[in-house]
């Protein structure tokens, strides 16, 4: 792709910090307010590919190559599996979330009840969020990156 | 008009017509049939959970299966688009 | 009758779909109505889970009242994340298939060339 106009450029590089933390504000509140490990992904995915659009292919991928992306969707996928087989070893089922109720993480149990906000409220339902998020910013950034580039290199006349 | 374009036609209506006689006999918007599974997640997800979002507890706690069986497939279509678009010249 | 507006538009979009994945020759005609039959399908399942006069249901600083069904909007996610897949990988073999025929038309796509 060509790159935008010098107008569009610096307004893409001031904005770009702005997006990014708040779909890392949306992942990481799933569990208190709408939103989780999908829509923040959307969201933060969104923004690379803006960045994509106004820099164009050619320097995007000098930056991030794909091969990095897949070890960081890999990452997710891991740790998300890691978590459930955990609930089989503490517990006794699958998927058991075997941090809510008890004290093994700081010492203190939280009480549950509305607009409480510990760090250990919800057991392992923020580390599933960040693990979903991380995967799904990584798959839907590899996808666009890798049509965007193929497609202009056809221009060009290799194949 | 061709015979595809009459076939075509037909099988609108038909499934048209199912699917209006389908819409006459359902519930009213608004007032659901039976809602128990759904009561009793209202009732318990912040003591059995500790969150507060109930859609949350659902896709993470209640029904973790389904999310990991879409992370799976969003895995595959992922690694289908970049094994298309490969080039075997390169590095 | 008139409060049963959410069916007649998930009816209309269905049969849009439909439509377009029938009658039309072109092959992101095709593509464009198989996404327009999964949001019809999306928007029917969200329908199914709401309560007359009811809030969302997170808790929050909430102001009390009725809460809606959490377990359909679940799967509408679920739903919505597949229908993103499907189509990222649709498009990358409408891009393939173009390469190779050099026409869009479904109808010429046929024969496997040499």
């Amino acid at each position: 792709m060509i790159e935008m106009s010098r107008i569009v450029r610096t307004i893409v590089a001031i904005i770009f910090p702005f997006s990014m933390i708040y779909g890392l504000y949306v992942i990481a509140h799933g569990h208190l307010t709408p939103g989780g490990g999908f829509q923040g992904g959307a969201i933060v995915a969104s923004a690379c590919v803006m960045v994509l659009v106004a820099f164009g292919s050619k320097w995007t991928t000098e930056k991030i190559k794909e091969k990095r992306l897949s070890v960081f969707e890999s990452v997710g996928a891991v740790a998300f599996i890691g978590l459930a087989f955990l609930g089989l070893i503490f517990g006794a089922v699958f998927f058991n979330n075997f941090l809510v109720g008890n004290d093994y993480l700081f010492g203190v149990v939280p009480l549950p009840g509305s607009s409480l906000a510990d760090i250990n409220t919800a057991g392992v339902l923020p580390l599933m969020n960040f693990a979903v998020g991380l995967k799904v910013i990584a798959g839907l950034f590899a996808i666009v990156l890798v049509m965007a580039y193929a497609t202009t290199s056809y221009k060009e006349g290799k194949k | 008009m061709s015979k595809r374009n009459i076939a075509g036609a037909v099988f609108l209506s038909i499934i048209g017509v199912i699917f209006i006689f389908s819409a006459l006999h359902m519930h009213s918007f608004g007032f659901p049939d039976e809602s128990d599974m759904d009561d009793y997640v209202i009732e318990n997800t912040q003591e059995e959970t500790g969150a507060n979002n109930g859609v949350t507890s659902v896709v993470f706690d209640y029904r973790g299966f389904d999310t990991l069986g879409e992370a799976t497939v969003l895995f595959t279509a992922v690694a289908g688009v970049i094994m298309i678009f490969r080039r075997l010249h390169d590095d | 009758m008139i409060y049963n507006i959410p069916y007649i538009a998930v009816i209309c979009l269905i049969l849009i779909g439909l439509y377009a994945l029938i009658a039309k020759r072109n092959l992101i005609k095709m593509i464009i109505g198989i996404t327009l039959i999964e949001s019809g399908v999306n928007l029917f399942l969200i329908t199914l889970g709401y309560r007359k006069g009811s809030i969302a249901p997170i808790y929050t600083s909430s102001p009390g009242g009725i809460m809606s069904l959490p377990i359909p909007q679940a799967l509408t996610l679920t739903s919505i994340v597949i229908g993103v897949a499907v189509l990222a990988l649709m498009l990358s073999f409408v891009i393939h298939i173009y390469r190779h025929y050099k026409t869009l038309d479904v109808g010429k796509v046929r024969r496997l060339k040499e």
